[in-house]
């Protein structure tokens, strides 16, 4: 057998021929549509393929997308980025994190405004090379800031269970871990009181496709059922959100109304067993908390399961950790951008005051936000 | 409290606005202003730039911070049709370097100095105390004769067609991937290369030559964002058409980057009249570092001051200046 190289992983889903092909399907079969659908993208990778490959460009105009909550650095508030850079300005701590968490903004900054004020933080690809950080700096506290939906969460858990079992004593955790199904029920069920214009207007979600190869597609089986919206769980490639986006429509002109996964290639109805297996170990979803831009969200953080508080950042430093909530801007609109209510070039503040080197809120903050693809992308038509 | 942060210097955005909001303001005069690869002086007859060397790894697949230090200077002076002729050298060391090293780096600058036909005619050496600098870090400053005035990046108009050397984001992807931390295991070598030769060749051809810029920091899509503002005109460049390698792409793929906006350190982005596009890219692939060049798009009015990437399935998209420091997505 040849081995197999980077490219066969995703040249195949780029080919030109097959995109323009999927294109006029879905033209031809949106023809039969009696009114127009509107996807909700849950993922913040979706939405960076959609503007990065110029799918919208490709849809007819009764089909429209809603740009979802799904970035984990977008949603994280600020407090939580204001809990990291206190730590990170500890003289004994080296605060570890991924990639672009550490260009997000708090109130003090970025943690890249902490490293320049003398705070050792780190990026690393791989939570594991911070057991390499920990051995290196026998004298230092090391906190892992944990960010990510079920996609990281299994990493984190393995990095959990290794310190457990290894008695490291010197590596800490601030856990920001968030769940995909409860977000999108707090999208169906926003409601105001005054403005029957506030109500959600999804008429179908694209299912996010990393988060659910752990989590097995069985996370969204209650929104066909329970709240007559389908779910089609769509890989990251352009052919395969246009194959999904056929699919979706086909479920309207169909009358059917089901969950449906596309991304077959990676994703089962069970998911990652043992990877759940590792996370229901050491972490429990409780409490409510913040998304920036969607507010308060029942039973969406993962936290540390009690037995391991010893480990917990959060407890740990308690005192010295600030409590008062920082709202974004009234200006900024990503609360409706996310409720399918706004576009974001429709923000007074969108590519003027908000941009992706100053972002106001929570759109913005990475290129998977939708304002930061529309602002980098053009969303030309 | 105001700080600089890693993204200021990275050849994008955020580097762009901490040079005009303090250096120019306070240097500002007519030459600097041009905001050209190296700074043209004597009624035209030279070229005059300057640049610091800081890598790590110092030393990388394809090169080390010293041919580094040589062609970044030299490539320079090129991408204004200048022969590189005189170099100063100044260097800074951190306590505790190896002998050996500095005479490896040295060598190789002595080898690219000699591909240029350049040599360096004064110097400084400082040593400071560990951990006032990362190892070594080098300044070369250079002064070329220009054998053919008027190349700019502010004369671009729609009678132009816009060219790579080479496939791109070689440097760029081949530091990442050798960067603590990543380890990639990868056959890729950095571009790292002196572009004088090639220039040399498209002069004495007589390409007629509008702009010339060595797609360094910030890469390809910086050149071309910087060009279109700089000539107030559209860039709009095929996606399919730049040349790219499978290592790069694999690269870009697994972290989350666009080989666009990767560094080169051996390759550059020309705007050609159209009528000599066939002549340009004979004379490119005559050479072995520009063998792969190729036409990567046109100039238009349609979106002035800003570049459009077209897609092999007929969308089309910005092409951004990048931002903020180079970091891996999370997932």
């Amino acid at each position: 057998m040849s081995s197999l190289v980077l490219k066969d992983l995703y040249d195949g889903f780029r080919d030109p021929e097959v995109i323009k092909a999927l294109s006029h399907e879905i033209k031809e079969e949106a023809k039969k549509l009696t009114s127009p659908i509107r996807v909700m993208e849950v993922c913040g990778g979706h939405t960076h393929t959609i503007m990065k490959y110029g799918l919208k460009q490709l849809m007819p105009s009764n089909i429209d997308f809603i740009h979802g909550p799904g970035c984990p650095v977008c949603v994280i508030p600020k407090e939580r980025i204001d809990h990291a850079f206190v730590l990170a300005m500890l003289d004994d701590v080296i605060l570890v994190t991924l990639g672009d968490m550490i260009k997000v903004p708090g109130s003090h900054g970025s943690l890249q405004k902490a490293r320049a004020q003398g705070a050792d933080v780190r990026f690393v690809y791989s939570p594991m090379d911070t057991i390499k950080i920990a051995k290196q700096n026998p004298n230092k506290k090391i906190i892992f800031f944990a960010i990510g939906f079920e996609t990281t969460t299994p990493m984190t858990a393995a990095l959990v269970n290794y310190i457990v079992k290894n008695n490291i004593s010197n590596i800490l955790f601030h856990i920001n871990h968030v769940t995909v199904p409860e977000p999108m029920i707090e999208l169906i069920d926003s409601h105001d009181e005054q403005v029957n214009s506030y109500d959600n207007q999804i008429d179908a979600f694209i299912g996010p496709a990393h988060v659910s190869v752990i989590s097995g597609s069985k996370i969204y089986e209650q929104f066909p059922v329970k709240y007559k919206i389908p779910v089609v769980v769509s890989g990251f490639e352009p052919i395969d959100v246009m194959q999904t986006m056929l699919m979706i429509i086909k479920q309207f002109t169909q009358n059917r109304c089901e969950l449906e996964v596309q991304y077959t290639r990676s994703v089962t109805y069970e998911g990652n067993l043992k990877a759940q297996a590792l996370i229901n170990k050491y972490f429990i979803a409780e409490g409510k908390f913040k998304w920036r831009g969607l507010g308060r969200v029942p039973n969406s953080k993962l936290n540390l399961k009690d037995e391991f508080s010893f480990l917990d950042a959060e407890k740990i430093y308690k005192d010295i950790l600030p409590i008062d909530e920082i709202d974004d801007h009234h200006l900024c609109i990503c609360g409706d951008i996310m409720r399918g209510i706004a576009k974001p070039d429709e923000c007074t503040v969108f590519g003027t005051i908000c941009k992706p080197s100053k972002p106001m809120g929570s759109c913005m903050v990475s290129s998977e936000g939708a304002c930061s693809a529309y602002y980098k992308y053009g969303n030309l038509i | 409290m105001k700080t600089i942060d890693l993204a200021h210097g990275n050849g994008g955005e955020e580097n762009n606005e901490l040079i005009s909001r303090i250096f120019y303001k306070h240097f500002k005069n007519d030459i600097l202003e041009k905001s050209e690869d190296a700074a043209v002086i004597q009624d035209g007859n030279l070229a005059f730039s300057t640049d610091s060397f800081t890598v790590s790894p110092i030393i990388f697949p394809g090169g080390d911070i010293g041919k580094l230090s040589i062609c970044g200077t030299c490539n320079d002076l090129a991408m204004m049709g200048a022969r590189p002729k005189y170099l100063t050298c100044a260097v800074i060391i951190e306590e505790g370097f190896e002998q050996k090293k500095l005479e490896r780096i040295v060598k190789s600058m002595k080898k690219e100095l000699e591909i240029n036909g350049a040599i360096i005619v004064s110097g400084d050496t400082k040593v400071v105390p560990r951990g006032s600098v990362d190892q070594i870090f080098i300044n070369t400053t250079g002064i070329g004769e220009i054998q053919k005035k008027g190349i700019s990046s502010n004369s671009i108009t729609t009678e132009d067609v816009i060219l790579v050397s080479n496939s791109i984001g070689k440097h760029g992807a081949t530091i990442f991937a050798n960067r603590e931390g990543i380890e990639l295991s990868t056959s890729l070598k950095s571009d790292c290369a002196s572009l004088w030769p090639v220039v040399e060749k498209l002069i004495e051809n007589d390409v007629k030559i509008t702009a010339l810029r060595d797609a360094t920091r910030g890469g390809v899509s910086a050149v071309l964002n910087e060009w279109a503002k700089q000539s107030n005109v559209c860039i709009e460049v095929e996606e399919n058409k730049i040349p790219t390698c499978e290592e790069v792409n694999g690269i870009c793929e697994m972290l989350g980057f666009e080989a666009l906006s990767l560094a080169n350190e051996g390759t550059f982005v020309l705007a050609i009249k159209k009528e000599d596009e066939q002549k340009a890219l004979e004379v490119l692939h005559s050479c072995d570092i520009s063998k792969e060049a190729k036409v990567i798009g046109k100039v238009t009015t349609s979106y002035v001051e800003k570049v459009i990437l077209h897609s092999a399935w007929g969308t089309k998209r910005f092409l951004d200046t990048p931002t903020g420091e180079l970091l891996p997505r999370i997932c």
